[in-house]
């Protein structure tokens, strides 16, 4: 019999999806809290990939023959899923790439270096993931370009005041999280969006964390350009998307040259292409860009809502259960959170944390979460993670904190 | 047989008692590491850090004749553990055979996790370190001849 949770979701049923989720890892059940690293696949989504190989590989957008046509079809379908999926305004605004750090990439390279020079700023946060900051960090060294950062609180929220008065007339671009991967923090985005409008500058959003908790609108959040990866929101590696408002990707220059991305070429110039194209050069993740779409269809399906409200149960039933644990300190404590606590134990090293739990089944990532200056902040080394996604059940939370009880015991003897 | 290669065996052979299991494996790494030699605070400088991802080691390599004596510690439970194998094995071991022979028992008692690239403890990064300290030794061995 399957129980559902308070909001009506059916978590057998959607565990049953989820063929890895059915293992066991060093002798015991595998407990996947790992999923703001990466979530795991349903079989709709491997059963995309697998039929896109099996039945109409064949490149995109230059053949004239039926199999051509149909990868061409299937790939542009996901990009209308996700113009729908995000709310973007057209199609054409939606660009594919590697993943949000290639967008973040794509971006600071091509609008970055065009539209932003000396004396500028560029504004981010402290709580960015390495991703948001290096890129940006590259460009300002380049241009001559003043990186400022936004403080965060001692709750590990943006400290939106200090983020008022570091906004001026020479901030060019505004880089920020939306839900922070190291804290699960849901940043006040819109209110953000709101202030950086009045001073002219545009605002990226870094959607990575919020995709598979989030309901996105980019129109409604009126951000510049954003973009998230697939593999963190069920769907495959190696692809994600850079949404950008047109106005804006029509005036930046391409990011890298190649095929795909040319109208035409000559030795005495080239010409390139319309956006989306503009900026896709080369052959891309075809397969896992066509799989992509049966991620965001189930997402849809099950519904953003009950994801969360079933995602949020977790998140409160293990916030308070995980008081019980001796030691238990928790990392980023802001009111507003996605599914993920950061937390130390006392006397216990997270590596050493995150080796027993391995031991019992149990996955979370341990270190610092490629967010350094974070850590630096709070003044510690790194947190154990642990991050739910919609196939986690309260059962699996009893066990981890079960877990967590036993390792503290081993660490006192 | 030679002498690194008789405390490699010796150790797959000690943890071949808990029967691959990964938890026992683990737990006996850390009661390992917990009798160590405890390494004095005046030799963990910023000098002797080997740095992983998530975790810190120390080392501290002296010469002593032919050979060379190690100390070590890490801020991790386990990796100080495997810190006190790689020491059992290396330490008091003549400079040229740390240089010839490789580690091959971290595979055999379920570690192999930290010798690939997932160099997530600077287990990897201290096995390097320790030869590097032995190509020193020996080619100042080689040059006082």
């Amino acid at each position: 019999m399957s129980v559902l949770t308070p909001n009506k979701i059916d978590v057998d049923a959607i565990r049953d999806q989820f063929p890895v989720l059915h293992q066991e890892v060093n002798g015991k059940p595998l407990i996947y809290f790992d999923n703001a690293a990466t979530s795991q696949k349903p079989k709709v989504v491997i059963d995309a990939l697998s039929a896109y190989y099996e039945q109409i590989n064949s490149n995109i957008h230059r053949g004239v023959h039926t199999l051509a046509e149909k990868a061409t079809t299937a790939y542009e379908e996901t990009r209308k899923r996700a113009a729908e999926f995000i709310n973007a305004g057209e199609v054409a605004e939606v660009i594919f790439t590697k993943g949000t750090t290639e967008g973040i990439n794509l971006l600071a390279s091509s609008y970055g270096r065009k539209f932003i020079g000396e004396g500028d700023e560029i504004l981010i946060s402290h709580m960015e993931h390495h991703s948001n900051i290096v890129p940006w960090q590259m460009l300002c060294e380049e241009v001559g370009a003043t990186l400022k950062v936004i403080p965060v609180t001692p709750s590990g929220e943006i400290d939106f005041e200090a983020f008022q008065s570091l906004l001026s007339d020479k901030t060019r671009l505004v880089a920020v999280v939306y839900v922070s991967n190291t804290l699960g923090t849901i940043n006040p985005v819109k209110e953000i969006i709101k202030a950086a409008h009045e001073k002219e500058a545009v605002v990226f959003l870094d959607c990575a964390q919020a995709a598979p908790h989030m309901d996105l609108n980019v129109q409604s959040l009126d951000c510049d350009f954003m973009a998230f990866s697939a593999h963190k929101a069920y769907g495959p590696t190696g692809t994600g998307i850079l949404y950008g408002k047109r106005a804006l990707l029509e005036k930046m220059p391409p990011y890298q040259g190649g095929g795909e991305m040319i109208k035409d070429v000559s030795f005495g110039g080239t010409t390139y292409n319309e956006i989306p194209y503009k900026f896709e050069a080369g052959t891309p993740n075809i397969g896992e860009v066509v799989a992509f779409k049966a991620a965001l269809d189930f997402i849809d399906e099950i519904g953003k809502e009950q994801i969360a409200a079933h995602e949020n149960h977790l998140l409160a039933y293990a916030t308070e259960r995980l008081k019980e644990v001796e030691g238990f300190t928790p990392v980023g404590t802001a009111a507003n959170k996605v599914s993920v606590i950061s937390f130390n134990i006392e006397g216990v090293h997270p590596f050493d944390l995150g080796m027993m739990l391995d031991a019992k089944g149990i996955a979370v990532r341990t270190g610092h979460h490629c967010t350094q200056p974070l850590m630096d902040h709070f003044q510690i080394e790194g947190t154990a993670r642990a991050s739910f996604a919609v196939y986690n059940t309260i059962e699996e939370i009893d066990q981890f904190v079960d877990a967590l009880k036993g390792i503290v015991k081993v660490f006192k003897k | 047989m030679s002498a690194i290669s008789a405390k490699q065996d010796e150790i797959i052979e000690e943890f071949a008692l808990l029967d691959g299991d990964f938890e026992m494996t683990i737990n006996y790494l850390m009661e390992l590491g917990e009798q160590m030699p405890v390494m004095s605070e005046a030799l963990k400088t910023e000098e002797n850090i080997v740095k992983g991802c998530q975790s810190k080691v120390w080392l501290h390599a002296k010469a002593n004749g032919n050979a060379i004596d190690f100390d070590g510690d890490s801020n991790t439970a386990i990796t100080k553990g495997l810190v006190s194998l790689l020491l059992r094995v290396y330490s008091g071991q003549r400079a040229e055979a740390i240089t010839k022979e490789d580690i091959y028992f971290p595979d055999k008692i379920g570690m192999n996790r930290f010798i690939g690239t997932q160099r997530s403890n600077g287990f990897a990064a201290m096995i390097k370190q320790i030869k590097l300290y032995a190509v020193a030794v020996s080619m100042q061995q080689a040059a006082n001849k």
